[in-house]
């Protein structure tokens, strides 16, 4: 099956390269690589979500009036302006993914630290928006002593409403902190200039990350917030 | 293990802290083979204190509270420890890389990083037998899990949950590795069906295994915060669940079964000395049930509140799936025909599979029909036909695979004859074990009950004895393969005179495998016929080979 003797490409020939880990022939191979087990994670991200969002439809369905009258309990300003400031973070995050693309160490830097305030930001005000619901009864969680006490409990499906509010964004801002994390790791990966214009995969992979995060917003954002724009009110509606 | 003073990739380096450092493909293929050994043993274990219990019609030794908490131990440990990561784990992370000529996996790193997920995993399954076990059954069907049940299903649930991340950097790993780490010529139909076989798995483990990781979180979420995804108090719906969890654990089924004829395509084509029949229709028919797989998961609810009209959609898809598996069984009997067949161990284990997926696989059609299943639902019928598949098929090709590869995993021939002898005994212990027990799923026998009416007793001791069998069929391999490591004749490059690039190479491999990257030239299978019986090479290797 093999003819030994001819070689494409001689083992030691790219030791060389510090760039290039040794089961990789050559840099594009590695790059692409990368770039495909990152698109790969995504799928099984989306299909993650996937699950979420499938739970999420069968319930609107059986609840359409349950869940207009979750979503009118919530504060589209706040979401609307908390959609903008997550769209900030990922247009700085595409400046550091063509900062690390043009080789401009301190460019992937600041860019990535402004992503991070713009994130930071959006948490901040997921806390208090989640401190409102909190002191309107509208937390599902029973066995935490949280009891969802707010009057629009009478409409059916409303509790069921929150419980996916709190499972989707909860389960949207750990994403997020997650990638909190990865970013320390990029910036500690660019201060060791390891990051360079052949080789930035991780750089724009965090990217892709981090654009993956904010489009799950993005469709959260309509589903949950604008739902309730759609009908009259329903019961107790406090915005 | 090598005494003969070539390095290769067990012996280039010592210590504990080589091998869990290690970013081989094959060490960490190893290190999966250790793992997966143990968590075998425990659910193995555990299947044996069910079946003695069930020697009377009464209880005799354990209480119904322990008997529901055994079967669904026994249940997570085989199913999320041992099933989905066995082939994949330790003979895919072995054998994906050299087959297709590259020198690792394309991510050795998180190869390693997947190992530990699934030993933490592992150790929360062990963590919630220890803290007082699970009782809800391996399915954690809501709302017993969620609301009623005392027992340890956070920790069990977060076990599966762990487990899964494990299984999808796996596959990841192998997508990634398949499509850009092929030497050059290692076209996609010049790959072994094993690596096709891989790459359909690695699909389900990616699209699946995310889904079955968010219901448990749901899961968990609702049990330890309350809120009510599930919970039909605050209208919440349980199907959902089910819905849910059969979305991935159906197609899991596959995740099983896929790398399994992966192996077998390789040991019957082998043992034949003939090309494989089919090529195409066997790397096509696995991608085909990797997709179908995704379409039948409603036929796990023919009777739990599922209209009409879609349990007969699932009805039919289910069915469908039983044309690309027939195709494979088809065409494996077809590269046997007229073929020069021997019966080494390895092959015996090839042929025990394709007798018992061949009940399995039946059984499964029977199960597809919407009257019927009414009748054997939740009955031992079931538990009959998906041991048949699960553990009968995929426990064999996994054997199979184990005996076919070793020579190339450790350098050492292990001896024929109670290899041969186990093979067998596996296989009467196994249909001794769950044939009775689609006759009494058919009489009404229904699953996971403590107790049974007299008249059932003599087939229940039947399915103990077979079991017991099944036992001994297991032990003997684990006795002869590890006297082997110290006492086996050191194996050569190629002790089956196979085709594929594995054996081209030494016996253990070099940390990188190849010394060049290798062109290949050839078409796969490419065997030309009975060995020339003469040949002074094949009388040499005659006892191991068994020619």
């Amino acid at each position: 099956m093999v003819s030994s003797s001819a070689a494409v490409a001689g083992h030691d020939d790219h030791h060389h390269n510090p760039h290039l880990a040794h089961h990789f022939e050559d840099l594009q191979q590695q790059r692409e690589s990368h770039a495909l087990g990152m698109w790969l994670f995504l799928a099984q991200e989306f299909m993650f979500f996937g699950g979420m969002f499938g739970a999420y439809t069968i319930y609107r369905y059986f609840y359409p009036v349950g869940w207009m009258a979750g979503s009118q309990q919530l504060n589209v300003t706040i979401g609307a302006a908390n959609t903008v400031v997550l769209l900030c973070s990922s247009f700085t995050m595409a400046m550091a993914v063509r900062a690390a693309q043009l080789g401009s160490k301190k460019g992937v830097i600041q860019q990535i630290l402004l992503t991070m305030f713009f994130g930071s930001v959006f948490l901040v005000v997921k806390y208090f928006e989640y401190y409102e619901k909190f002191e309107h009864g509208l937390m599902p969680f029973s066995t935490l002593g949280l009891e969802f006490t707010n009057v629009v409990k009478e409409v059916p499906g409303a509790q069921l409403f929150f419980s996916f509010y709190f499972g989707m964004t909860g389960m949207h801002a750990l994403h997020m902190v997650i990638g909190f994390g990865l970013f320390v790791w990029v910036i500690i990966h660019t201060l060791q200039g390891k990051v360079t214009p052949e080789k930035h995969s991780v750089v724009e992979n965090m990217g892709l990350y981090w654009h993956f995060v904010d489009i799950v917003w993005i469709f959260l954002f309509p589903l949950l917030y604008l739902l309730g724009l759609n009908g009259e009110p329903v019961i107790g509606v406090h915005h | 293990m090598s005494s003969d003073g070539t390095l290769n990739y067990l012996n280039v380096t010592h210590g504990l802290k080589s091998w869990l450092l290690t970013l081989d493909h094959k060490r960490i293929g190893i290190l999966y083979l250790i793992g997966v050994s143990m968590f075998f043993a425990v659910g193995g274990l555990f299947a044996l204190l069910l079946r003695v219990e069930l020697l009377t019609p009464e209880p005799w030794f354990i209480e119904s509270d322990t008997y529901n908490k055994f079967f669904t131990l026994h249940g997570v440990v085989m199913t999320f420890f041992f099933l989905i990561p066995s082939i994949p784990a330790i003979f895919g992370n072995f054998l994906v890389p050299i087959m297709i000529g590259a020198k690792d996996m394309a991510f050795p790193k998180l190869n390693l990083f997947s190992w530990y997920v699934y030993m933490v995993g592992g150790f929360l399954g062990v963590g919630a037998i220890a803290l007082g076990g699970v009782d809800t059954g391996w399915t954690f069907y809501t709302p017993y899990s969620s609301g009623y049940a005392s027992s340890q299903v956070i920790l069990a649930a977060s076990a599966a949950f762990v487990a899964g991340f494990s299984s999808i950097l796996t596959g990841l790993n192998f997508i990634v590795t398949i499509h850009k780490m092929r030497a050059p010529g290692m076209t996609w139909f010049r790959m072994p069906l094993f690596v096709w076989g891989h790459y359909a798995t690695a699909l389900i483990m990616i699209l699946g295994t995310p889904v079955i990781a968010v219901t448990l979180l749901l899961l968990m979420l609702e049990r330890g915060l309350g809120i009510g995804i599930f919970d039909p108090k605050l209208g919440g719906d349980p199907i959902l669940f089910q819905h849910l969890f059969w979305f991935y654990s159906h197609p899991a089924v596959y995740i099983m079964l896929l790398p399994g004829m992966g192996v077998i395509s390789e040991i019957i084509s082998c043992f034949s000395r003939k090309p494989i029949f089919g090529y195409n229709f066997i790397a096509f028919s696995s991608l085909a049930i990797a997709i179908l797989g995704f379409l039948v998961w409603g036929h796990h609810m023919f009777t739990s509140g599922q209209s009409v009209y879609t349990g007969v959609v699932f009805s039919l898809l289910t069915m469908a799936v039983a044309v690309p598996s027939a195709i494979k069984v088809f065409n494996w009997t077809a590269t046997m025909f007229k073929g020069s067949v021997s019966f080494s161990a390895p092959m015996l284990y090839a042929l025990g599979f394709i007798a018992l997926f061949l009940v399995g696989g039946l059984t499964g059609v029977f199960l597809a029909t919407l009257g019927l299943d009414i009748h054997v639902h939740d009955t031992y019928f079931v538990v009959a036909h998906f041991h048949f598949v699960m553990v009968g098929a995929t426990v064999s090709a996994y054997l199979g695979a184990l005996h076919f590869w070793w020579p190339k995993m450790t350098g050492r021939m292990y001896p024929q004859t109670p290899a041969r002898v186990s093979a067998l005994l596996t296989l009467f212990g196994f249909v001794l074990a769950f044939l009775p027990q689609f006759v009494l799923g058919y009489l009404g026998m229904p699953r996971r009950y403590h107790t049974y009416p007299d008249e059932f007793q003599l087939l229940h001791v039947f399915s103990t004895a077979g079991a017991s069998v099944l036992g001994v069929g297991f032990l003997i391999p684990a006795i002869y393969l590890v006297w082997s490591l110290f006492f086996g004749k050191l194996a050569p490059a190629n002790p089956w005179f196979a085709k594929g690039l594995e054996w081209d190479i030494q016996s253990p491999p070099t940390t990188f495998n190849f010394e060049e990257t290798p062109i290949v030239k050839e078409e796969p299978y490419a065997y030309d016929g009975p060995l020339p019986d003469n040949s002074e090479e094949v009388l040499k290797a005659g006892e191991n080979y068994g020619v």
